[in-house]
């Protein structure tokens, strides 16, 4: 089943027997998996499944009891390489933050002193704003833009360093379905222009399919990782889940229900009916 | 236009030593406090702010009875509150609240003793009263030096800062993954908003620091789009307010027979205050044209 993520070059990452330990529960139990350069990869998992915990733990700062996590081989955090979305940010509408600053702060936010005004910096800002959609809203405030637009401003921030792993967190959370889908096919995109491994957390599998190569699917702390057609599947489901959930396929959708009918383990089925405020 | 002039600028203005020292140390006290205000507006860090202030009191009553430097006692007492309460608050933002209220408490306690010290010792409630509500006019200019040095290290500061500080107060997690050591950036600022609120309770009190610390921030982030004009703007509304204070409570000396002139301080506050409405008036007119001018909004509205 790993045969899938770690065939190919080195591993932009590789986590190896990940284990996790938060306020005495384990919260990660032993996860593995490897991801490779302009591959995104779908981290599924219900809520409190801990794929914060995994993404936080990629970045260091959750320190493992036990296991290891390599950057391109090296098991140290290289800032630089990794670009990062977390999840549910909460900007003030009346922030004094310009798009255009996020973004700027992306490229150097870590250096002493002001951001001297010049044509290179200005027209690394302006690239990355482009190449997200974002050229249209680049002087707003960060705290009045939609969800969608919000998502789009901090992937421009996160990849203008060009980073060889980018780390989304629930970034189509809060989305109607058309931002949902432009948001997804903007990490696909520039997930293979710029040959970044992009690790995309989400509860609900369907909006990344046909985009994701790979899916890890997490569940009571342990994870399943492989092709969608590999991990989504009853077996190992209800292996992952520790008893009998169904994994059905109505219209190309993923339904996965438990057994008994009344509790859903994924919100799969319930979250497309209805539609979503931005 | 000559008898304005002269209505607004009494007799002696600008040839009062007292004025001189209280239109320097004002301005710089204005600056300090407006740009430090903005960072702490944007990382929600008001309440710290004010309970500095109010306990700024203790350290200034404490001062008066020594004989020493108010400005000695305010960052002193500010620099204890300031350890206690970033040790006590190490665990997110509903943490940091309660610490600060907790330390505020206690501090207030002592506030009162010193206080009531004061007044026993002196038989007069001046001394009280300028720790509490300032007395700008009677700002000593030994005192200069002091707050130049003090306004000079916190240019530097927030110079060298500015933009790791700007990152982690928009979002720490966004400057850690950066690199940003983000423990160390916070606690740099906490030292800044000491010697900020120091400055501010020096000229206009210390139970008044936090109207100089946060409205020309608030009323500057209402306004501008981006950090920079934020805080160029709060430092325009600071030190504007308080010069405008000065000249208004000079001139409040001739406005009755007695000669009573009215405090700095509350001109100071007053003219904040009003800068804030002003800015709140312009900007929901603002937005409220936006949304007339923006079709999409009027389409889904009708
Ligand atoms: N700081 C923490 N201390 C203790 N438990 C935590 C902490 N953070 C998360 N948890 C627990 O770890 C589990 C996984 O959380 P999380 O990674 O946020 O899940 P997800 O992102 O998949 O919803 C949850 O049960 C949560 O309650
Ligand atoms: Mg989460």
């Amino acid at each position: 089943m790993k045969r899938a993520l770690t065939s190919g070059a080195t591993p932009v990452l590789q986590v190896e027997e990940l284990t996790v330990v938060l306020a005495g529960r384990v919260v990660l139990d032993k996860v593995s998996f490897a991801l490779t350069r302009g591959s995104v990869t779908g981290l599924i998992g219900p809520n409190g499944a801990g794929k914060t915990t995994l993404l936080r733990a990629i970045l260091g700062f959750e320190r493992p009891r036990s296991g290891a996590v390599r950057h391109l081989g090296i098991a140290k955090r290289a800032t630089a390489r990794i670009g990062y979305v977390p999840q549910k940010v909460a900007f003030d509408p009346d922030l004094p933050l310009r798009a255009r600053d996020l973004v700027g702060l992306g490229l150097d936010g870590s250096h002493l002193g002001f951001a001297l005004p010049s044509r290179r910096r200005r027209t690394l800002i302006e690239a990355a704003l482009e190449a997200v959609g974002a050229s249209g809203f680049a002087d707003k405030r960060v705290g009045r833009l939609s969800g969608g637009e919000q998502q789009r401003v901090l992937i421009a921030h996160a990849v203008i360093r060009h980073p060889e792993l980018l780390l989304l967190d629930e970034p189509l959370a809060n989305l109607d379905l058309r931002s949902e889908r432009e948001i997804v096919d903007l990490v696909a995109g520039l997930a293979r222009e710029r040959k970044i491994a992009a690790l995309v957390s989400t509860h609900d599998v369907n909006p990344l399919l046909g985009a994701m190569d790979n899916v890890i699917y997490l569940a009571r702390g342990r994870a399943a990782s492989g092709g969608v057609d590999e991990v989504i599947t009853t077996e190992v489901l209800s292996s992952l889940y520790g008893r009998h959930v169904d994994v059905l396929r109505v219209h190309g959708r993923f339904v996965v229900s438990a057994a008994s009918g009344d509790l859903l383990v994924d919100a799969s089925t319930t979250s497309q009916a209805e539609p979503r405020e931005q | 236009m000559s008898a304005l002039f002269h209505a607004l600028f009494a007799r002696g203005l600008f040839s009062n030593p007292a004025v001189h020292t209280a239109a320097i140390v004002g301005a710089l006290a204005a600056i300090s406090a407006s740009v430090a205000g903005v960072f702490t507006v944007m990382r929600g860090q008001s309440f710290a702010g004010h309970a500095l202030g109010d306990l700024g009191a203790a350290g200034g009553s404490a001062a008066a009875l020594l004989g020493i430097s108010p400005l000695v006692g305010f960052v002193g007492i500010g620099a204890v509150a300031a350890v206690a309460m970033s040790t006590l608050g190490s665990h997110g933002r509903r943490d940091r609240d309660v610490a600060t209220g907790v330390v505020l408490g206690a501090g207030l306690g002592v506030t009162g003793l010193l206080l009531y010290l004061d007044t026993t010792h002196s038989s007069t409630t001046g001394a009280a009263v300028s720790v509490m509500f300032g007395s700008m006019f009677a700002v000593a200019p030994s005192t200069l030096p002091a707050v130049v040095a003090a306004t000079g290290f916190l240019a530097l500061c927030l110079g060298a800062l500015y933009r790791p500080l700007l990152l982690s107060s928009v979002m720490s997690e966004l400057a850690a993954v950066q690199g940003v050591r983000v423990a160390l950036v916070e606690a740099s600022f906490l030292g800044v908003l000491v010697v900020a609120v120091a400055l501010s309770a020096l000229t206009v009190g210390a139970v008044l620091a936090t109207a100089l610390l946060i409205g020309p921030a608030a009323t500057a982030i209402r306004l501008a789009r981006s950090p920079g004009t934020a805080i160029l703007v709060a430092a325009a509304i600071g030190v504007g307010s308080t010069w405008m204070a000065i000249i208004l409570a000079y001139d409040s000396y001739y406005w009755s027979a007695s000669h009573s002139g009215w405090p700095v301080s509350f001109f100071v506050v007053s003219l904040i205050f009003v800068a804030y409405l002003v800015a709140e008036l312009l900007s929901s007119v603002g937005s409220r044209l936006a949304t007339h001018r923006d079709p999409s909004v009027s389409r889904t509205l009708s």
